[in-house]
This record gives structure tokens, sequence and C-alpha cells, in this order.
């Protein structure tokens, strides 16, 4: 076989093997890295409500580091991420995190309240509309997650199921980074 | 962009008053989606869903394609979809009171699809069909 012939076998094999784990790989789609701080954008705020009728808005949470999910309870790849969620909200909820979900079901909390319940979801959930899809960008894929830095601004965008350790290591690097004029917070810090 | 699923057009469905009439939609969702069967594994899911809203007939029966057991990236254990061309069929009573001549009955399929790695919110696709009661 001629090296001609082997290039062009070898680029034919390489070219299926990316549509065949692109169609069906268990590995995640390829999300987003970290953006550098000068290209992040403010996180919009928004006024939603909870489970108790309480007005939240995304600036309640300004210092902190926030994991954004636009889910719903129909949707089965934002199932398998809510455990891992769940486990960063008591990971890391003493060093300046927290997981806030906004629920995309028409149904409302009577579709929600006893899936939180099932699935032991121990953070904040509101109930999304169409203005606040709309504001980040027309939410159409769930899940769709926005990883949001203490001042802010959006550091990363996970459309659809994504790797735990890519939330992990985004999670981690964002509450190591200095804050605007202070020192990043440890976990052993009060 | 979310997933479409269109329906093929029906031709006039010629109605006998006193008599059954059955009806079967053709429908398609686009490739590299999936959505619920009428009968999902998870009481979570929202099924696939074809709701008869106004016309002279009167629905009886709706039968359903039977959902292939598919295995995704996002679930633990196979669910029940369908995939690319299927059928739902529905069989209708025409009232022996109906009035003579052309009349539209309309109604909306709704499924709700994901791929392998998202899902999408449902949608209700209109469903309209001229019938001809005679």
């Amino acid at each position: 076989m001629n090296l001609v012939r082997s290039i062009q076998i070898g680029i034919v094999a390489a070219a299926l093997g990316v549509v065949a784990c692109s169609m069906y790989d268990r590995e995640p789609a390829p999300h987003s890295e970290l953006k550098d701080t000068t290209d992040r954008k403010k996180a919009p705020d928004f006024a939603l409500k909870d489970s108790h009728g309480n007005v939240v808005h995304l600036s309640d949470y300004k210092g902190k580091v926030v994991l954004l999910d636009f889910w719903a309870t129909w949707c089965g790849p934002c199932n398998i991420e809510i455990p891992w969620f769940t486990d960063f909200e008591r990971r890391y909820k003493d060093r300046g995190f927290e997981v806030l979900g906004v629920s995309m079901d028409d149904d409302g909390w009577k579709a929600i309240n006893p899936f939180v319940t099932a699935k032991q979801i121990n953070y904040k959930i509101v109930l999304g509309d169409d203005m606040t899809s709309d504001q980040y960008g027309s939410v159409e894929a769930l899940p769709t997650t926005f990883v949001i830095d203490r001042e802010g601004r959006i550091a990363s965008i996970h459309i659809g199921l994504s790797g735990k350790k890519e939330f992990e290591d985004a999670i981690e690097k964002l509450l190591d980074a200095p804050a605007s004029g202070g020192s990043p917070k440890r976990a052993n810090e009060s | 962009m979310s997933p479409s699923l269109t329906i093929a057009e029906i031709p006039t469905v010629k109605a006998a008053k006193g008599a059954t009439a059955t009806i079967t939609i053709k429908a398609h969702l686009a490739s590299g989606y999936h959505a619920n069967s009428h009968t999902p594994t998870d009481a979570y899911l929202i099924p696939l869903a074809l709701t008869w809203t106004d016309g002279p007939l009167k629905m009886q029966k709706i039968d359903y394609p039977a959902g292939s057991m598919e295995k995704y990236p996002f679930s633990d254990k196979p669910l029940s979809v369908v995939t690319g061309d299927f059928s739902i069929t529905t069989q209708f009573k025409v009232p022996a009171n109906a009035a003579s001549g052309p009349a539209a009955q309309k109604g909306g399929l709704k499924f709700q699809a994901c791929d392998t790695q998202r899902c999408y919110a449902p949608k209700t696709v209109p469903v309209n069909i001229t019938v001809s009661v005679e």
C-alpha cells in the first residue's frame, strides 16, 4: 500500500470516528472553557419567584459564584446533572457558591415540587419564564447552564449534558480567583 | 434549533353518517431526535399525545405507535421513544345527525423531543383534516 493510499484511508477513518463519536459517544458535547475575564458579559438580572412566592433576583447573589441552571422535570439530561449540582451546593456553599435552578416547566410548581422532594434538591429553584429565557439568549435546549463569577459576569456556558468535572473545574477556578479588590476565599476562611 | 415534527397532508376523508371513520396521520420527526412514546417509561416524561379539539366526528379510540426501547447517554435505563416516520390512527364515530357536507376536523399532536445531549420544550403541531360528511 503506497503512502498516499494510507493517508487517504487514515483521513476517512478519522472522519468516520469523529462522526461516530459526535452521534453516539457518552462523552459530553464540547462546551466553552472559562472565558477570559475581559470577555465576560454581565449576567442579566431577573426577578423570578420561588415556591413560596418570594421574589429572587440574580443580583441577590452578588459576590458569589453562581451556577445558573435552566432545566425542567421532563428533561432527561437535566436529571443527570441535578445530583452533581446538589453535591456542589453542599461542597462549595461555604466558599461563596450557590446553585440556582430556573425551571422551565409549563406546569409550574405542581410539577416541580414533587420532583424537588424526590430528588432531594438542596438549592433554590425559581420558576422561569420566556422573558428570562430571552435575556439569556433564548434558551431553547435544556439543560443550559451558566457559571457566573463573583462579579456577576458569565464565565462559561454549557448547553446540553456536560461533564461533572467540567463544572467542578470551572467552579474551583472561579472560587479561587481573586475577587475585585480582594484575595480569593479558601474553604477554611470564614 | 428545536426539532421539527411534520405531518403529511391528509386527503379529504369521506364519513358516512352513523358509521365509523378511521383516520391515520403520518408524522415525521427530524433526524437525530427522539420523542417520548405515548407510554414513556418515567412519570416525569411528557408523552406523545394526539388531541382532537373540534369537528363533526366523535373520537372513539386512538392507536399510537408502539415505542421502541432505546438507550441514551442521559438515562440509566432504555426509554420508550418514537423516531423518524410514525403513524397514529384515530377511530371516529360519525354522528347520525352530523351536518352534511365538508367540515374541518381539528386537533393537535403534542410531542417532547430530545437528542442525545439535550431536550427541547414540548410543542403541539396542529392537525387539520377536511371531512366530507355524507
